[in-house]
């Protein structure tokens, strides 16, 4: 364990000196994550110059969502950011350096992409909840932090899980392009009311691509939506099923690798 | 000369057919793209009947048609063109005798013309399908939106190539390229129809050149714009292509003055 928490103490020392080269890019990154996010925002505005409620939830109940959903993002951006996976380490070979190490592979991976601009974002989205919150005369519970970290860290877990679980499928294709970017549209949806969707599309994102429970089921706890209740209090099984499934999938799959490039 | 650049196109087409099996798992996550789109649209809707001169209709239209020409033009020559150079195989390219720019639109070409067959058109049949999309039925609105089709895919890549080339000037431009994707999809219209935008917003995206890769093109195949109007988003389109050609000559030149190979 000891061990683990030098090797990210080592990485994130690394990161720092290589980002103490590409100093100006370090900015570029931090406004293109927020605007980013302003995108999404500018959709939810729009949406709501045209409409009074989504699927019966208020424009500062949408905006809440999705201030909470950008806390979970940035924490899994910041440590998971798997995006060039196949190019980088398959096609190129760098998986058999990595390989030849001690410390676990995905755990080495993980820390070798890590992306701190990312987490200004999350600030962002409390900042947002806050403010949506105090609009919706929301109270402040005990449990209201705590339920807020284990909520996020569960929410990580599934990001994880599934960005985890479909990147071990570049074990099985040599394809250079994979489904990440095809998938990156699809996170937004689960931060909307999820019932305005046909039955078909809920059952997709509950329980196969389960971004639901990154967006809309946890938030809903702190909206006090109490249909929603029993969803969120599901968050860290969910959390705990998928990231195992995206370990299970990851495991198979560098059994299987064998090396390729030079 | 030419026989090279379409063996560019023949290539990267070919080379796509091989990775084809990616595209399945696209098709089926471009339509529930457009599945969630199409609800939150209805959401929206109501019992309204029209929004930003969109009826219902019309907008489950423009939303199937536009994911599915982002499924023809989109492309990744900004991450080839910025990892080229980041890896120094640049350098090679460009003693080589052919113009390193054009052989990357070719292979984009080559590119979209193996998303046309393998995942738009099939991808439209299911859309279709699940959807109640209204397409035109009068052959020149088709023919109009094949060449419209054509130039947003130029376009776009020719934004795609201005971003990649800008990693001679900014070493590591990971965050550009995803401030472009992001501006791209939301400024094109495809997630929303630039005429919903507040007044003021739609009025800057109408002289920016995002609006002609999704926005023009769909509201010509919903029907929206019909007569005079098509040759007005066909005059804007050629217009794009053309001032993008500048920015491009430019960067292009000032990239050869300023190469320098990190490692490799």
């Amino acid at each position: 364990m000891l061990y683990y928490l030098g090797l990210i103490l080592e990485y994130f020392k690394n990161y720092m000196k290589t980002r103490l080269t590409y100093r100006a890019d370090f900015w570029v990154e931090v406004i293109s994550d927020l605007l980013f996010q302003a995108t999404n925002f500018i959709f939810i505005l729009v949406v709501f110059m045209h409409t009074d409620s989504l699927g019966g939830w208020s424009q500062n109940e949408v905006i809440f969502v999705y201030g909470f959903f950008m806390v979970p993002y940035a924490v899994f951006s910041c440590f998971v950011n798997m995006w060039n996976f196949s190019e980088r380490y398959i096609v190129k070979g760098e998986m058999d350096r990595v390989l030849t190490r001690p410390a676990h592979h995905l755990f080495q991976i993980f820390l070798e992409n890590i992306d701190p601009p990312a987490l200004i974002g999350g600030l962002v989205g409390i900042i947002i909840m806050v403010i949506s919150g105090g609009q919706l005369g929301l109270p402040l519970e005990w449990w209201t932090i705590p339920a807020l970290i284990i909520l996020t860290l569960s929410a990580v877990a599934i990001y994880a899980g599934i960005y985890t679980a479909l990147t071990s499928l570049s074990f099985y294709s040599d394809a250079p392009t994979g489904i990440l970017p095809l998938m990156f549209n699809i996170q937004n949806y689960g931060r909307y009311p999820i019932t305005i969707y046909n039955r078909a599309i809920q059952i997709l994102l509950t329980w196969v691509i389960p971004f639901a429970f990154v967006g809309i089921y946890p938030a809903a706890l702190f909206l006090q939506r109490e249909e929603m209740t029993s969803m969120a209090l599901l968050t860290p099984v969910m959390g705990g099923i998928f990231l195992t499934i995206g370990l299970l999938a990851w495991n198979m799959g560098v059994r299987r690798y064998k090396g390729a490039g030079s | 000369m030419l026989d090279a650049y379409l063996d560019f196109i023949r290539i990267r087409f070919l080379t796509m057919l091989a990775y084809r099996i990616n595209y399945y798992t696209g098709i089926l996550i471009y339509t529930l793209n457009i599945g969630v789109n199409y609800f939150t649209w209805k959401a929206i809707y109501g019992d309204g009947d029209s929004l930003g001169g969109f009826t219902a209709v019309q907008m489950t239209t423009y939303v199937a048609v536009s994911w599915m020409a982002r499924a023809f033009y989109f492309n990744n020559l900004d991450r080839e063109i910025s990892s080229d150079i980041r890896d120094g195989s640049i350098a090679i390219q460009f003693i080589r005798p052919y113009n390193y720019v054009f052989a990357k639109m070719m292979q984009g070409l080559g590119e979209g013309m193996f998303r046309f067959l393998l995942f738009m058109i099939p991808g439209m049949a299911i859309a279709m399908l699940l959807f109640p999309v209204q397409l035109p039925t009068a052959p020149s609105a088709w023919a109009g939106f094949l060449v419209m089709l054509i130039f947003s895919f130029l376009i776009n890549s020719q934004i795609n190539v201005i971003t990649g080339l800008s990693a001679f000037f900014i070493e590591n431009n990971e965050g550009v390229m995803r401030m472009k994707r992001v501006l791209v999809d939301l400024f094109s219209g495809l997630i929303v129809p630039i005429s919903l935008f507040p007044g003021w917003l739609s009025k800057v995206l109408e002289v920016l050149p995002f609006q002609a890769i999704t926005y023009l093109p769909g509201s010509v195949f919903t029907g929206r714009v019909q007569g005079v109007g098509i040759w007005n988003v066909l005059g804007i389109q050629v217009f794009w292509f053309a001032a993008l050609i500048i920015p491009m000559i430019l960067l292009y030149r000032a990239a050869r003055q300023r190469l320098f190979v990190q490692g490799g």
